[in-house]
């Protein structure tokens, strides 16, 4: 099946594209999706930090917490961009094994 | 689009799950009844291509951004149960490695874009085509209209529910748990911003998608694959 090889290539070509997601929203000063705001940009919305949202959003700590390492918010753009590529290959490598996986069992003989 | 931790209340993010979960068990019996093995490298690519567009954030000037799900594509190649459990797989792992979308809220996630979204943009993409020729631009058309509803539906159901929360969740002196913001703005916001931005990236990724598999691959479009 030849196109599966032409679709992952395409998966590739995304993957280095992938950055344009981090840096037009930085060149358009676009903040964070709408109702997925940190703590502290919550506070400066509605004044308070709802009681259960700051316990709660503590809760897990995600080894790539938002595609980029932890403590590296004031790295540069390109830093960033190439943790970005690096998180999106780590994601779909491990997205391809788990369905890899998910189709020995799920997938007729 | 991606609900984080802290948004639902407990009662909402536990009766997603509780929804998600007799999905999820039908999913796995219709896709183990109907999936080919030689598919599921394209259910692979599914799973990869869901993930890496919604990391593609699309600036709003000056406001939010959000993303495609590419969802709708996976529902038309593979049907809506399998392209189910592809998103299932890309939003679990962004969740878990990436803390894209809670893990309390896993369940309300799946719902909105494992769920909702692509049995809505399937069943809009299959009557809008409906006996249209493989290779017929009734077929792109379809898959552009299908993606753009299908997100706005789902993102309506999401600005449902950050909307409810401040009823359902209140402290004594009025001030909400979770979400503060109710359905006069969570609803309109999540929609508007998807209507006017968000949804035409779905509709075209969609539609270029299919157009690209008319020429290159239109066996991946034929209508019955699946069960043979």
């Amino acid at each position: 099946m030849k196109i599966i090889s032409r679709l992952w290539i395409f998966i590739g070509v995304l993957i280095v594209l992938s950055p344009l997601g981090l840096l037009l929203p930085e060149h358009f000063k676009a903040g964070s999706a709408w109702g997925e705001w940190g703590a502290d940009e919550m506070r400066e919305l509605v004044g308070y930090i709802p009681k259960g949202l700051e316990k709660l959003s503590s809760l897990w700590s995600a080894p790539i917490p938002d595609y980029a390492f932890k403590g590296w918010e004031e790295k540069p753009l390109v830093s960033l961009s190439l943790t970005y590529i690096l998180s999106a290959t780590i994601g779909i490598l491990v997205c391809a094994g788990v369905v890899f996986i998910l189709g020995k069992f799920l997938s007729k003989k | 689009m991606h609900i984080p931790d802290g948004y639902l209340g407990p009662g909402t993010c536990g009766l997603f799950y509780l929804i998600m979960l007799p999905i999820w068990t039908a999913a796995s019996r219709i896709v183990k009844k109907t999936l080919n093995a030689r598919q599921v490298p394209l259910l692979g690519i599914g799973a990869a291509f869901s993930f890496v567009i919604m990391m593609f954030n699309v600036p709003i000037p000056g406001g939010t951004t959000g993303h495609a799900v590419g969802g709708v594509l996976v529902a038309i190649l593979l049907g809506p149960w399998a392209a189910c459990i592809a998103i299932t797989v890309a939003l679990v792992i962004q969740a878990l490695l990436f803390g894209d979308g809670g893990i309390t809220a896993i369940g309300a996630n799946c719902f909105n874009m494992a769920f909702i979204l692509p049995f809505c943009g399937y069943y809009i993409y299959k009557a809008i085509s409906y006996k249209s020729p493989v290779d017929s631009k009734r077929r792109v058309i379809a898959a552009g209209i299908a993606g753009y509803v299908a997100l706005n539906i789902a993102a309506a159901v999401t600005g449902f529910m950050f909307g409810i929360q401040p009823l359902l969740y209140k402290t004594a002196n009025g001030q909400a748990l979770y979400c503060p913001y109710g359905l006069n703005v969570a609803l309109p916001v999540m929609l508007g911003e998807h209507l006017l931005i968000f949804g035409w990236v779905e509709a075209i990724v969609t539609a270029l998608a299919i157009k690209y598999l008319q020429k290159h691959s239109p066996e991946l479009l034929i209508e019955g694959r699946r069960s043979q």
